[in-house]
């Protein structure tokens, strides 16, 4: 669409577009009302003290829940922890995603059987996932478990139950990454690799000369919204060790603090911090690695 | 028509269809007009039996509708306080676990009772069950079953039930070097019940977590002597290497399963063992719960029923709970359901002798039980709590003690960060 440039519309076309205006205002003032207003309720309820038990303390307090959160053991924990899945995680994703979209693009025979096999994971509700995960992982009740030495329990122990979380998330969402790995894929023009190929390139060469800078856009995209996704991790957590044992992730936190003690300030600065993160990695791949929202020119 | 008129048509049928339900609905108002009480109860096998009665003896007074909560206690609170948060007028009985009263009453959630209610509720209840439906000298809760732990034993693998912590660490290591089962089940892992362990054995050592007033951290020695115990205990042979995620039903089913010798646990392993390894039950044997220097505090559990503050038919509510929480319905609870009473004389009844053959065992340990730390901010204190000990083995006794007082500190104030 170029109806950008034009200061020659004519009546009819000003008149059609006044009339998208219009079509769209509803869906808009919708979005306004259920997303917008809830962030600002949430920034709001971060500037104060407001815990449900104690309603008569209610007080306007500025910064001091951010003070309060930034400066806490707790806060940190779970932000590390976090920031280790998400990029063990997404790295291990990245990897074993384009093996898997390479297998699904390339596969001559029963390519739709590989494709239907891949998806399974991602079409199993996480929360069902977890639970076989962590019976799996459960001595007594699990197979996985009994591989181990005896008396090894590791969903008690805080780095092997991390290592858990980040195996359950990275074998749920790596078909989602290997997806939009494959809709990379096919913008590779087949001629350019022939032609490579026909100039002596080997295939690893092609891989990184010809498909790879090709395909980052792509890449770039799948890397965005997984990270997005990973640093927001919940219900992988929550059913396998909900916490416990410093494996927390700041999305545990603000529930915990949120739902369990009822302190909505407190839970409210969590989710802004969560958002004011979130926001960040997203201007850092944007602007940084300058990738570009699909579907625009770039 | 075509397809799609005839979809919105459906629509449109389901959308009348639902809106005609509405009025129904929020009036509360049953079959000419009997008044529902909703009883929201944690998951309980039989209780809909008792409910069945009582509407029975209602006669038409009320109806009580029974609704099943999670069945956990986090999941369970965290429905009951987000709807009485929004004010919800959808629930009027609750039933709460012993350490929910001060937090619901100081938020005005729960209804006080008094006069001929209050009478009904306190003649012939046990004194520690009706302290804990009491908050600043006002009543807040009619008790329904009380619980204590106990000490569960094969009594094939040993003989003389140990007495403290220490002498159950001993009777493993015997266990362990004959290469026979030697794991004592404790509920270690990070949640509520880890605090019920500390609470028990701190108690046991002269001390308690709070001041009586429940404003202050008292701790102190006897909670330093408390964490070492626990730790040495996390430590030795008869430490499940599960320890640190085990709550109770994974320690009854180490104990049915054979892997254990004992348990710290509360009566309803008993019915279990019967129902699911009766060959084992000849030899399930229980002894007072252990202690540092002799027997120790048990831990007090149990449930109370409440009427929320946003119901519509409190006088309704008031008398279905009594009905819910009455001799008979104790009883039910108790046979049935392995809840023991909050009402002294069901402990005499005949029908008790059979499946509860523990239960002069349990009248004893009520005696001595060491209730948890009464305060609005239970649910912070206690998340602070098994944060701060998790996992006892890596309990540092005077490090541990101090960020303890530090946290608990700020838990009552509600301030600072839950993990």
């Amino acid at each position: 669409m170029n109806g950008g440039k034009g200061r020659a519309l004519t009546e009819g076309q000003r008149a059609e577009r006044r009339l998208g205006l219009w079509l769209c205002a509803p869906a808009a003032l919708i979005m306004v009302v259920v997303t917008g207003w809830p962030i600002v309720y949430s920034v709001l309820l971060s500037l104060q003290r407001y815990d449900l038990r104690f309603p008569e303390d209610k007080a306007w307090i500025g910064l001091s829940n951010y003070a309060t959160v930034l400066t806490s053991e707790v806060w940190w924990n779970a932000f590390w922890v976090t920031l280790l899945i998400t990029v063990v995680s997404v790295a291990i994703e990245l990897v074993l995603g384009m093996l898997l979209a390479f297998a699904m693009y390339r596969a001559i025979v029963g390519r739709g059987l590989i494709r239907t096999v891949v998806l399974i994971p991602y079409g199993i509700v996480t929360v069902a996932a977890a639970y076989g995960w962590k019976y799996a992982w459960t001595p007594g009740t699990g197979w996985l478990a009994g591989l181990l030495p005896e008396g090894s329990a590791p969903l008690t122990e805080r780095g092997p139950a991390i290592a858990i979380i980040i195996l359950a998330e990275v074998w749920k969402t790596t078909p989602f990454m290997a997806l939009l790995l494959m809709a990379g894929l096919a913008v590779v023009p087949e001629e350019l690799l022939r032609a490579a190929s026909v100039d002596g390139a080997t295939l690893w060469q092609r891989f990184t000369r010809v498909t790879l800078p090709l395909m980052k856009p792509a890449i770039l995209v799948a890397l965005l919204f997984r990270t997005l996704d990973a640093f927001r991790i919940f219900d992988n957590v929550y059913v396998l060790t909900n916490g416990s044992q410093g494996t927390g992730s700041v999305s545990i936190s603000a529930y915990h603090n949120l739902i369990g003690g009822l302190n909505l300030g407190i839970g409210s600065t969590m989710s802004v911090l969560i958002l004011v993160t979130v926001a960040i990695i997203a201007v850092v791949f944007i602007i940084g690695f300058g990738t570009a929202a699909p579907g625009s020119e770039r | 028509m075509s397809r799609a008129a005839r979809r919105r048509r459906g629509a449109a049928a389901a959308l009348a269809a639902g809106t005609a339900l509405l009025p129904a609905a929020c009036a509360g108002g049953g079959q000419a007009g009997v008044p529902l009480v909703n009883l929201y109860n944690a998951p309980q096998e039989n209780l809909a039996a008792i409910v069945a009665r009582c509407n029975t003896e209602a006669r038409g007074r009320y109806r009580i509708v029974l609704n099943t909560l999670p069945r956990d206690a986090d999941g369970q609170r965290e429905q009951l306080v987000r709807r009485l948060a929004a004010a919800d007028p959808g629930l009027d009985v609750l039933g709460l676990d012993v350490t929910w009263t001060a937090e619901l009453a100081e938020a005005r959630w729960i209804r006080e009772w008094t006069g001929e209610h209050a009478r009904q509720a306190r003649a012939g209840t046990l004194a520690k069950p009706l302290d804990t439906a009491t908050w600043r000298g006002r009543l807040y809760a009619a008790p329904y079953n009380t619980n204590v732990q106990l000490l569960w034993y094969r009594s094939d693998l040993v003989p003389r039930p140990p007495r403290t912590w220490g002498e159950m660490a001993a009777v493993a290591a015997g266990l362990a070097a004959r290469g026979l089962p030697h794991y004592g089940e404790v509920t270690g892992a990070q949640y509520e019940g880890l605090v019920v362990w500390f609470n028990s054995v701190v108690a046991s050592a002269g001390g308690r977590i709070l001041d009586p007033g429940g404003t202050r951290v008292a701790l102190g020695p006897p909670a330093l002597e408390a964490l070492t115990v626990m730790r040495d205990y996390a430590r030795s042979k008869a430490a499940d290497p599960s320890l640190p995620n085990t709550q109770e039903d994974s320690a009854r089913l180490a104990m049915e399963g054979g892997r254990a010798a004992f348990e710290v646990n509360w009566p309803f392993v008993y019915a279990s063992m019967a129902a699911n390894k009766p060959d084992l039950l000849p030899h399930f044997k229980w002894a007072p719960y252990p202690g540092i220097h002799g027997p120790g505090a048990s831990p007090l559990g149990g449930a109370n029923f409440a009427v929320s503050a946003y119901s519509e038919h409190p006088e309704q509510a008031f008398q279905a709970a009594l009905c819910l929480r009455d001799p008979v319905s104790q009883r039910t609870a108790a046979v049935k359901d392995g809840l023991p009473p909050t009402i002294e004389a069901v402990y005499r009844d005949p029908a008790m002798a059979e499946p509860y053959p523990m239960r002069q065992a349990i009248l004893d340990a009520l005696k001595t039980a060491a209730p948890r730390p009464k305060t609005p901010t239970y649910q912070n204190v206690s998340t602070t709590i098994s944060a701060a000990l998790s996992p006892p083995a890596s309990i540092v006794p005077p490090v541990t003690l101090a960020k303890l007082r530090e946290q608990i500190a700020l838990a009552l104030r509600s301030q600072g960060v839950l993990p």
